[in-house]
């Protein structure tokens, strides 16, 4: 248990120091860099807790995919530093009163230990172990299968639609 | 837990490092003298019997020469890069079992160094932080060509990262597991290969574009890019990514031996455990030579083209034999009849011939002057 507990404080501290890093790194391709090792962090946590399904997911998809294409862009923009001046004035008080409010929220939800009741129940304990993928598979497919299906859907539009706004001008041309 | 078992994980990685590490070197070795056979030449032949000591006298010259750090590059990224390149292709291996078990001073020794439920996502998952290397080492060289070659390679794995995953997906239909060794164990009748022919080839061809070997090696296509994104490396620093590259090509083509090609099974494995990993080893080889074959004999693909078929065939088809496959599964299980698993087989040949089909008559619409 202890081991346990000196891997989760270190995770903890690297976890928030990459936070930290990507708000305040001033050259976006560092600011993308910490929110990968945040990410890959978030997956070891995911590895503490018994879901391996999940902290690979989350490195594929999340340290992986979306990262890299986060990278692209920035080099393709050639976005590397950001400027300090900003042209939305109202953006740096509201930005910080939402934090606050974020903080102030969860402190509250931690002090009082209310736990926040959202119509979801706990899966079964079984789902905690290293076997819990064909579980995890059934109940996705089986229970949630709407839920699932629905967000496939959405992927798909928003597929479809980047397909679309990218195609404009080509179809223009041709006709 | 028992200080052994930690002595036992130290140790096996070790020496899968060290296999690795020694393959690299050996891996350059064949492919010149595979490359030379190919195109009527002889082939380094000097240093030591058949050239042997080659890489040995290539790693002595890559150590002592002179590192460059060029003025104006970012640092501390430029430094981490090749490790970050490196690191992937190395820590992939861990979850490949390279046989069952065997004893050795009456403690059982598995053959490899872990049993993960989710050893393929653990693949995938590796595969795609392995683009960063890559990607980073362009960015922070600060230098317009590394850069492209840079932002190629990214748009490129991304791109063949899904068609990959789609046949990591055919191979855990089959093998009703995304355990390495319950896939390998899956296979002990038949291997995947034989049922899914076309899900190997597309994982094939997947793979070649995603470790950037010919003819998709577009990130350091020389005549574009000078060098692509390494053009600012030298010295220990390039030879890092020279590691990478052929530490992928073996790691993929034990991967590939693995889902498809029955992994350490092999005739008198079952009695003789140490038998696995000679099987394996075998199987590699002549993974390895296909790769260097298609070197040798195909020329790069343009860079569009490399899109357009990544995208427009390659993913669908994979789409297409994912279904097929998993129809092909359902159907035997639910009239319990093996012979409905033949129609996998038949059925992905079929979309292959499609898939064929059109891309000889996009081939056929472009030279005719339609671009």
């Amino acid at each position: 248990m202890t081991t346990d507990l000196i891997v989760f404080l270190t995770l903890s501290l690297v976890a928030i120091a990459t936070a930290l890093g990507m708000v305040f790194s001033r050259n976006a391709v560092y600011s993308a860099l910490f929110l990968v090792l945040n990410f890959v962090t978030v997956a070891v946590f995911y590895l503490l807790l018994g879901a391996p399904f999940i902290a690979m997911s989350q490195v594929t998809v999340y340290g992986g995919a979306i990262m890299v294409l986060f990278l692209f862009v920035i080099m393709l923009l050639g976005a590397d530093s950001i400027s300090s001046t900003s042209d939305l004035p109202w953006q740096k008080p509201l930005a910080f009163t939402l934090a606050l409010v974020l903080v102030v929220e969860s402190v509250y939800l931690i002090v009082s230990r209310a736990q926040p009741n959202l119509g979801i129940t706990a899966p079964d304990a079984s789902l905690n172990t290293m076997d819990s993928l064909h579980q995890m598979a059934l109940e996705l497919f089986s229970k949630y299968l709407l839920p699932f299906e629905v967000t496939s859907i959405l992927l798909l539009v928003a597929m479809v639609g980047a397909i679309v706004l990218t195609k404009q001008k080509k179809a223009g041309q041709g006709s | 837990m028992d200080w052994t078992i930690w002595l036992e994980w130290v140790l096996k990685g070790f020496i899968l490092c060290l296999i690795l590490l020694t393959g690299f070197a050996y891996l350059t070795w064949y492919e010149r003298r595979a490359l030379a056979r190919i195109q009527i030449r002889v082939g380094p032949n000097r240093a030591g019997p058949q050239g042997l000591l080659q890489p040995i006298a290539d790693a002595v010259k890559l150590i002592f020469k002179e590192e460059l750090t060029p003025a104006r590059v970012y640092k501390v990224v430029f430094i981490l890069a090749p490790v970050l390149t490196v690191v992937p292709s190395l820590i992939l291996a861990a979850v490949i079992p390279l046989g069952t078990s065997f004893n050795l001073f009456g403690r059982e020794i598995t053959l490899f160094i872990a049993d993960v439920n989710v050893g393929v996502l653990y693949i995938m998952s590796i595969a795609s932080i392995a683009v960063y290397g890559i990607v980073l080492a362009g960015w922070s060289s600060n230098n317009k060509y590394a850069m492209l070659g840079g932002i190629r390679s990214s748009a490129q794995m991304i791109s063949y990262e899904l068609t990959l995953g789609l046949s990591f997906v055919t191979a855990i239909i089959m093998g009703n597991s995304m355990n390495l060794i319950d896939i390998v164990n899956a296979q002990k009748d038949l291997w995947f290969v034989a049922l899914q022919p076309v899900g190997a080839l597309i994982f094939w061809i997947a793979t070649l574009a995603e470790v950037n070997r010919a003819p998709f090696d577009m990130p350091d296509a020389e005549q574009e890019l000078t060098a692509g994104f390494h053009a600012e490396y030298s010295g220990m620093k390039f030879a890092l990514f020279f590691m990478a590259e052929y530490q992928k090509m073996i790691v993929v083509c034990m991967i590939m031996a693995t889902l498809f090609f029955g992994g350490y099974l092999g005739p008198f494995v079952d009695k003789f455990p140490l038998l696995g990993p000679v099987y394996l080893f075998a199987k590699v080889i002549v993974l390895l030579f296909l790769m260097i074959w298609v070197r040798a004999t195909w020329p790069r693909i343009r860079y569009d083209r490399l899109m357009s078929f990544g995208w427009k065939i390659l993913l669908p088809l994979a789409l297409a034999v994912a279904f097929i496959t998993a129809t092909g599964i359902l159907l035997a299980d639910l009239y319990k009849n093996q012979l409905y698993m033949w129609s996998i087989p038949v059925l992905s040949i079929a979309s292959l011939l499609v898939a064929v089909a059109f891309i000889y008559r996009d081939l056929r619409r472009k030279s005719h002057g339609r671009i």
